[in-house]
């Protein structure tokens, strides 16, 4: 191959193409898109967390300067309109199925929390309608507020016929075997875990513009989403009644998501349906208090984990009981989110013969909660990698050699996890020997000491951790309460000239597809990458994919592209062989040019795509012409990245305050396509997770107001929070797609919050504090230094 | 935003008789902290008076104490080389109010007038015994400030001007609210050959106060090891998600502390 292009393929850092427009200010994202005579809309939330709505007198606002129309509940119930669905529902262990209670896009007599939309108001221009939102006279009748997870039960129902605010009450395991585990057991570990509730934050907060077009009856929807496909069919098909094919969505670039841009809002909905009732384009753009407010937040988990060892500090069983917080309504993967994608990896990287788990999804009054970075993962590696710290410390081991004895080991692949899972491929010691060779763990007592002579208090902590990505295979979704399938789909569009389009399903708010996947077509076609186009967020002209979360976009999407590009390798063979008059099996593709084997007669690949376009002589019964082929991927299993994270801290014992010093980590994410674009990926995803062990919390009070709805309050991770990161990598293929790939987004936010609060707690435990919990802000740590104190004076 | 009038007035004459000819005026310095207090609708002035262009900026020595104009930006006073000669401290405290861009557009004098309970400039004007100077009269800080966000000015008075005695040796220390990097605790020690004045941001129900015990103390000692641990009480301090008042009661001492040791 020849170097410039080997510099481009599969392996190389290449920098990223997408940056370019970015960086140049020519990125464009859904607010910068006008059409000609757009209405702007302002939605007017209930300032209150849970009431009935008595009256909502709009005539005021309706005469007010620019008003266009005021839609309400009323308009929304009159047109008969769906509201947001469940992606994925599963069976509560006894059999019956989960409560769905319905979601009107405008309050419908009711509002459940804080944020929640009442009214619709339609303008010339945003400060019109926003002015006229302040006329509107909303009469409430409050009710008590149901905020605290663990009480919600026993509360008042949110939803009319719902019991004790539960959305469903599911299981996983042998519980009978992990009860057997624990009278057999030496040692039992006990662990109450809290996950605190976090908002994504995405830089970009979302935004829609929709118009209609009575020419061709259609619709056009630019927005902010992760999954532009499932956009359209969620609005068509359940929401507004739109034939499909009849309603375009399309998402630009989009500056993050995190999970937070999956799911279908009510706002873009109204958009789509005022655009044909008012005749006008619609726009909206959320500012960041509506974001705080109204996009899905994260985590929000109370759990109960016990641990079962034998006399050789083996684990023989686990059981966790989990509280889920996922607010007054259902998003799409707000139900699997707690249950398959959380409950299936408490196996983690150790072997486990006996596990359960007993999940509950309690409604609140509070803004929906549903996948954030990880989802579900990291809830789970967070409850048993401090479960793992806390056991090891319990029973006199070294953290890391605790872990170290309960791997599951090199040699038990395919490995079939207690919980469903069967883990294809790993390696764990390498990467925990790794990265303790990287942060020079032994000899970490020097460390301390040298820090203790400072009066600080230094901390190291381990997570070892394995995550299941590349959702997901249709199969085993369906099998579990999915309603969708988790393929992805690519097209691969030579052009007469040579240069090739590729469309993909997935879709690209920050992840650099637009170079990664370029660098799939440079590897297996010889091309430059610069005579390749990345395509994707257009429902015109991609086909049907799923779009982009749970680290699938490579493993599920790129493995489409390469199989779609297998199909262009094999026609191009056809059109060779025939231009070489040479049989089919004869030509040999390598380096962008296909021969006849064992001789130098060649074609070039552009002379191949030239000839596609240009068939004068083709025989048409065997050879159509074009170059152009479709592949949709289904996965035979999830993947299964795992690695080692250590985190080290110091702590001012006088403030509280944590200073991270150091992060290592070694990761398996299988083959890397780019580098520099996992290491990015990585770094952010560690600090999503600091932000989450050190600093964020969405806090509700007890009226339902969140206290932490702007940057003044809500603490967001910061560069200066952070020292160098030490990332690298040791590579078990994956065994069961073309490219050996795994993915890797959401890695270092599942890894990192254990490392970090271990090393917190460690770096304590002198003092005689056992836990923390998250986040552990300068006051808690404080407090847990001089509740200890107290403790160890009596 | 509601809409409203904007006016740059030509000097202090000039943005007094705006004000006055207004319903409801307000003076525009820097915009730090009233523009986003538009933009989120929590205030409706018809009018704002630019006063960039009264020729408020300015530092000045004058001998004892220095004289800052009221539209200096906080980089001007983090840059000037008059205070940091004379007060190095407040180089210090201006060099850390929040990011660059705040630094370039906010001013001393919002920050005073708008005497917010988190704001670190209260803390030196209390602890340095400064003067207010408006168009009318001249203010001490100990009747200045009035409680959060109130002070003693009137609705059209302007600050022209802070007078700010030299120390002997000062310090100012904050511990940063996480999030807003505001001031959580902030401790502003200053010693005068007459005594120790130590004055406390970010933490008092009332905003801005001085610390008569921690004072008392360092003019017996003036070393961190005067300050123990308890001497500062809760009460009267803020308790919101950031911190309770205890914790906020035992950050004084110790920022205190640090700023004792600081002291140059
Ligand atoms: C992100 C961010 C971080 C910040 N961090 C800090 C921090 O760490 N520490 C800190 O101390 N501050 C901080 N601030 C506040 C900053 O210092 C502002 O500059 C200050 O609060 C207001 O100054 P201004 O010149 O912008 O005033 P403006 O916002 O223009 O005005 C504020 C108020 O003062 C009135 N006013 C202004 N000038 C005069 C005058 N000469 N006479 C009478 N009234 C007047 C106005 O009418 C208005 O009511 C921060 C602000 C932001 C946005």
């Amino acid at each position: 191959m020849p170097e410039g292009i080997a510099s481009q393929g599969i392996g190389a850092s290449v920098r990223r193409k997408e940056d370019r427009r970015f960086l140049i200010g020519k990125g464009k994202y859904t607010d910068d898109i006008n059409r000609a005579g757009q209405l702007h809309v302002y939605f007017l939330r209930s300032p209150v967390a849970f009431a009935d709505i008595v009256s909502i007198d709009k005539e005021r606002a309706e005469k007010a300067s620019g008003v266009i129309a005021i839609l309400t509940g009323e308009d929304v119930a009159a047109d008969n309109l769906g509201g947001p669905i469940c992606g994925w529902a599963p069976t509560n262990k006894d059999g019956s199925a989960p409560s769905e209670p319905p979601h009107p896009i405008l309050a419908n007599g009711r509002v459940r929390y804080v944020g929640d939309h009442v009214a619709a108001v339609f303008a010339e221009t945003l400060e019109e309608a926003t002015s006229a939102a302040e006329l509107i006279d909303v009469v409430y009748s409050e009710m008590p507020a149901i905020t605290d997870l663990k009480t919600a039960m026993d509360q008042p129902q949110i939803h009319d016929g719902m019991e004790q605010n539960t959305y469903f009450d599911w299981e996983l395991g042998n519980e009978a075997a992990v009860n057997d585990a624990f009278d057999r057991a030496e040692t039992i570990v006990n662990v109450h875990i809290r996950n605190n509730r976090v908002i994504p934050n995405a830089m970009e907060p979302r935004a829609a513009v929709a118009e209609y077009d009575k020419g061709d009856a259609r619709y056009t929807l630019f927005t902010t989403s992760q999954n532009p496909q499932l956009t359209r069919l969620v609005i068509g098909a359940f929401m507004l009644n739109i034939p499909e094919s009849k309603l375009r969505v399309v998402a630009p670039d989009v500056g993050g998501g995190f999970g937070s841009k999956i799911y279908v809002y009510p706002e873009e909905a109204v958009c789509v349906w005022a655009s044909k009732k008012l005749g006008r384009a619609i726009k909206w753009t959320a500012d960041r208090t509506q974001a705080f407010l109204g996009d899905a937040h994260g985590r929000d988990h109370i759990s109960e984990v016990k641990l079962a060892l034998d006399k050789n500090k083996k684990i023989i069983g686990l059981r966790v009981d989990t509280l889920a917080n996922l607010g007054a309504y259902l998003s799409a993967f707000a139900m699997v989110t707690p249950t398959y994608l959380h409950g299936t990896l408490l196996s983690g990287v150790y072997d486990i013969p006996a596990i359960y788990t007993n999940v509950k999804g309690i409604c609140t009054n509070t803004v929906n909660v549903d996948a954030y970075r990880g989802a579900g993962r990291p809830e789970a590696t967070y409850l048993l990698e401090r479960t793992m710290d806390v056991a090891a410390k319990q029973v006199g081991m070294d953290p890391a050699e605790f872990r170290r004895l309960n791997f599951i080991p090199k040699d038990a692949f395919p490995y079939q996890t207690a919980l469903a899972l069967q883990y294809d491929v790993g390696d764990y010691e390498p990467l925990l020997d790794r990265a303790m060779a990287m942060i020079d763990y032994k000899n970490f007592e020097s460390r301390r000491a040298k820090s203790a002579k400072d009066g600080k208090c230094r901390g190291i902590g381990i997570s070892t951790y394995i995550e299941a990505c590349g959702i997901a295979p249709s199969a085993v979704v369906g099998a579990l309460g999915g309603r969708v399938g988790l393929y992805e789909s690519a097209i691969v569009r030579v052009e007469p000239t040579g240069t090739i389009s590729v469309l993909t399903g997935t879709h690209s708010h920050g992840q650099g597809h637009d170079t990664t996947f370029a660098q799939l077509v440079c590897d297996k076609l010889g091309v430059d990458i610069e005579a390749v186009e990345i395509v994707h967020g257009d429902s015109d002209r991609t086909a049907f994919g799923m779009g982009t979360y749970g680290s699938r976009s490579l493993a599920v999407g790129g493995t489409a592209i390469s199989k779609a590009l297998d199909k262009v390798i094999a026609k191009g063979k056809i059109i060779a062989a025939h231009m070489l008059e040479a049989d089919d099996a004869d030509i040999e593709f390598k380096d962008g040019k296909f021969t006849v084997a064992g001789t130098d007669r060649e074609k070039s690949f552009g002379e191949i795509a030239l000839s596609a376009y240009v068939p004068h002589n083709f025989p048409h019964d065997r050879l159509e012409p074009g170059l152009e082929e479709t592949a949709f991927y289904d996965p035979a299993n999830f993947t299964y990245p795992a690695g080692t994270h250590i985190a080290e801290v110091e702590i001012d014992p006088s403030t509280g305050v944590v200073e991270l010093v150091d992060w290592v980590c070694c990761d398996d994410f299988g083959n890397l396509i780019n580098p520099m674009v996992v290491e990015g990926q990585v770094h952010g995803g560690i600090a999503q997770g600091v932000g989450q062990a050190l600093y964020e919390e969405a806090a509700y009070d007890d009226n339902g107001q969140l206290l932490s709805a702007s940057y003044m309050d809500y603490c967001m991770p910061r560069a200066d929070n952070f020292p160098s990161l030490k990332v690298q990598n040791l590579v078990t293929a994956c065994t069961h797609n073309d490219l050996g790939v795994k993915g890797c987004g959401e890695a270092g936010a599942i890894a990192s919050p254990p490392a970090l609060i271990n090393a917190v707690v460690n770096a304590l435990s002198p003092l005689g504090v056992t836990d923390i919990t998250m986040p552990a802000t300068p006051e808690k740590v404080w407090r847990a230094i001089q509740d200890a104190q107290t403790k160890a004076a009596e | 935003m509601y809409s409203t009038k904007y006016v740059k007035a030509r000097d202090i004459d000039d943005a007094v008789k705006a004000l006055k000819s207004a319903d409801d005026g307000k003076f525009l310095a820097g915009g730090m902290t009233l523009i986003p207090t538009l933009k989120q609708r929590l205030a409706n002035p018809d009018c704002l008076v630019d006063l960039s262009a009264c020729g408020l900026s300015s530092i000045d020595d004058e001998g004892s104490a220095i004289r800052i104009g009221a539209m200096t930006r906080h980089v001007d006073v983090a840059e000037s080389a008059l205070v940091q000669k004379a007060i190095p401290a407040l180089t210090h405290l201006a060099a850390h109010i929040g990011d660059r861009q705040v630094r370039n557009r906010g001013t001393i004098g919002g920050s005073l007038a708008n005497n917010d309970p988190a704001a670190c400039y209260p803390a030196a004007l209390l602890a340095l015994g400064g003067t207010v100077h408006t168009q009318s009269r001249s203010i001490a800080a100990e009747d200045y400030f009035d409680g959060m966000f109130e002070t003693a000015l009137e609705e059209d008075e302007i600050i022209h001007a802070v007078s700010l005695p030299k120390p002997e040796k000062a310090a100012y220390v904050k511990f940063p609210n996480p999030a807003s990097r505001y001031a959580m605790v902030g401790v502003f020690v200053a010693k005068f050959a007459d005594g120790v004045r130590v004055a406390v941001t970010g933490a008092g129900e009332d905003g801005v106060f001085r610390a008569h015990d921690l004072e008392a103390a360092l003019n017996a000692n003036f070393s961190a090891d005067a300050i123990a641990d308890g001497m500062v009480s809760s009460d009267g301090l803020m308790s919101d998600i950031h911190a309770s008042a205890d914790y906020r009661a035992h950050l004084i001492g110790e920022m205190t502390r640090r700023a004792v040791n600081a002291c140059t």
